[in-house]
């Protein structure tokens, strides 16, 4: 077996990482082992290294091969290969799937649990708040009532102007 | 204004209390959180980075808890300040190798700090000494929110706040706790207790982050996992691990005392006859010292010494602190000729340690005698 960092010489050091019921496996030849300091174990964590190596090779495979580039920042895997970094906000969505992956190995989970924007909050509950109107705007016309259409109406009316941006109702 | 004149001496901040200080040095809570309409530093060109910079700086600033504060560009900073604020634990050393386009905000007290464009637009830290996690936490959430108000950051509601590393993605937080550990590590029991912690998802550094030595018996315990758990449960989960390592510590002291109250008292006694007398020593043998010095006052070998005085020659002796001191360059020699007079100088009025630690001051190792 090759090393998996250098992949010149023969691995003597393998590696294995159980975090709750994930399990990570590295096989390392003595140089590279003593570079990333698996010797020390209180300067190394298996995660920081399996992420300069798993990153990369996701991203290549999602790809196909092909060059995926940010169309916003110009940022590509080749860079991200080099940096282990992306280059912008958009880079999360140019590169979703192959950092699908890497993030359920990274991570707990790979949907945000936690703290929101109260910002980002509100326009949520009011997005929420908007669909649940509507849903009984339809019903109150199906019903043909009219009086509550009415009602309905102008409260979309007045939650769609809360709105950032062009009203979507 | 000079940094040096701004940050607090270290003998106030080595006095400076906080729960479970006898083992617990300090606690943190960072938040790393970008800009939705820029490249991450890494990538951003410099004419990008230094816009941001002025959008976020004035911010901070504006924050109340920031009335009083220091504020300065990385290229303004000489590189000893810079060192002096990564052995201070204030900046990251991948922040002191910054320059223009960077930035620094610290608020008077030392508990606030925000680098500008070091990994990620904006990374900002509550500390507080002691265990104080749930403390620091709430101080940096609420710097936090009111900063979200100024400030558009990047974040989806799918993956939370969006960092330049996949590592620190969602909550974008780092919560850790600077540990001294002597007792397990003289028990030879540390290495089975951090590989149960790397079990359960933390990580264990050594006293200057990422790929450090855990000089001086320091550990610094942090979570690993930012996207899937709230900041809330990350925070609680710690405290748990942490009230954990915390009673092993003790439990590895107070076993030591009873059964090898003699390899103990070596090891400290040694340690204060260099640490008092020697005409040259080393940075890292003097933490590592140190280290034992401040274990010896915490099992009551040292009557009337502060852990303070410890903790302060434990930042006064580090190479850039020490350079700070003497107004010429000083080789690593040299360093090490006045790191010992210094000590020297210091332990002048230290008595050496007592034979048998005092009853009071070994309070916690009180066990019945057989």
């Amino acid at each position: 077996m090759l090393c998996c960092i250098c992949k010149e010489r023969e691995a003597t050091v393998h590696l294995t990482q159980i975090a709750g019921d994930k399990m990570q496996k590295v096989d390392l030849c003595e140089e590279c082992a003593k570079t990333k300091g698996v010797n020390d174990p209180t300067g190394f964590s298996l995660a920081d290294l399996l992420l300069g190596l798993g990153a990369s090779q996701e991203i290549e495979q999602a790809s196909g091969g092909a060059e995926v580039k940010c169309p916003r920042c110009g940022f590509t895997q080749a860079d991200f290969k080099k940096a282990g970094r992306l280059g912008c906000p958009d880079c999360y969505r140019t590169f979703a799937d192959a950092l699908e992956g890497l993030l359920k190995t990274m991570h707990k989970g790979t949907r945000h649990v936690g703290k929101v924007p109260e910002a980002m909050r509100q326009s949520r509950d009011l997005a929420e708040r908007l669909k649940t109107l509507q849903k009984r705007l339809a019903k109150a016309i199906e019903q043909e009532d009219f009086e509550q259409a009415a009602v309905l109406r102008d409260e979309i009316k007045q939650a769609s102007a809360q709105l950032p941006g062009p009203a979507k109702a | 204004m000079d940094i040096h004149e701004f940050l607090t001496p270290p003998a106030e901040m080595a006095r400076r209390k906080g729960p479970y200080d006898r083992i617990v040095m300090s606690s943190r809570v960072r938040l790393a959180r970008n800009l939705r309409d820029a490249a991450f530093p890494g990538w951003a060109k410099k004419m990008e980075r230094v816009r941001v910079m002025e959008m976020i700086v004035p911010a901070v600033q504006a924050l109340p808890d920031m009335k009083d504060h220091y504020a300065e560009s990385m290229d303004n900073l000489s590189t000893l300040d810079k060192q002096i604020l990564v052995e201070r634990h204030l900046i990251s050393r991948e922040h002191a190798a910054k320059s223009a386009g960077s930035g620094l905000v610290l608020n008077r007290d030392e508990t606030l700090c925000f680098m500008v464009n070091e990994e990620d637009h904006l990374r900002m830290q509550a500390l507080r000494p002691g265990l104080q996690l749930r403390q620091a936490w709430e101080a940096i959430d609420h710097a936090d929110s009111l900063l979200e108000k100024k400030l558009e950051y990047a974040f989806t509601s799918e993956l939370g706040y969006l960092t330049a590393c996949p590592t620190n993605l969602g909550t974008g937080i780092r919560v850790s706790a600077m540990l001294h550990l002597p007792g397990l590590v003289l028990a030879e029991r540390i290495n089975p207790i951090i590989q149960s912690v790397n079990k359960l998802g933390l990580a264990v550094r050594g006293l200057y982050g990422e790929g450090t030595e855990a000089l001086g018996n320091v550990f610094q315990v942090s979570n690993q996992m930012t996207l899937g758990e709230s900041e809330t449960a990350i925070v609680e989960r710690l405290e748990k691990v942490l009230a954990q390592i915390i009673e092993h510590e003790e439990d590895a002291r107070a076993t030591l005392i009873e059964k090898k109250a003699k390899m103990v008292f070596n090891h400290i006694g040694r340690a204060y006859g260099i640490l008092a007398n020697a005409h040259s020593i080393s940075s890292k043998e003097t933490m590592n010292l140190l280290s034992l010095m401040r274990l010896g006052v915490d099992i009551g070998l040292f009557p009337g010494v502060d852990r303070a005085l410890a903790d302060e020659l434990f930042i006064l002796t580090q190479p850039a602190h020490l350079q700070k001191q003497h107004s010429e360059k000083l080789s690593a020699e040299e360093r090490d000729l006045l790191r010992a007079d210094m000590l020297r100088e210091r332990l002048k009025h230290v008595s050496r340690p007592i034979a048998k630690p005092n009853p009071p001051g070994g309070a916690e190792l009180d066990k019945p005698q057989k």
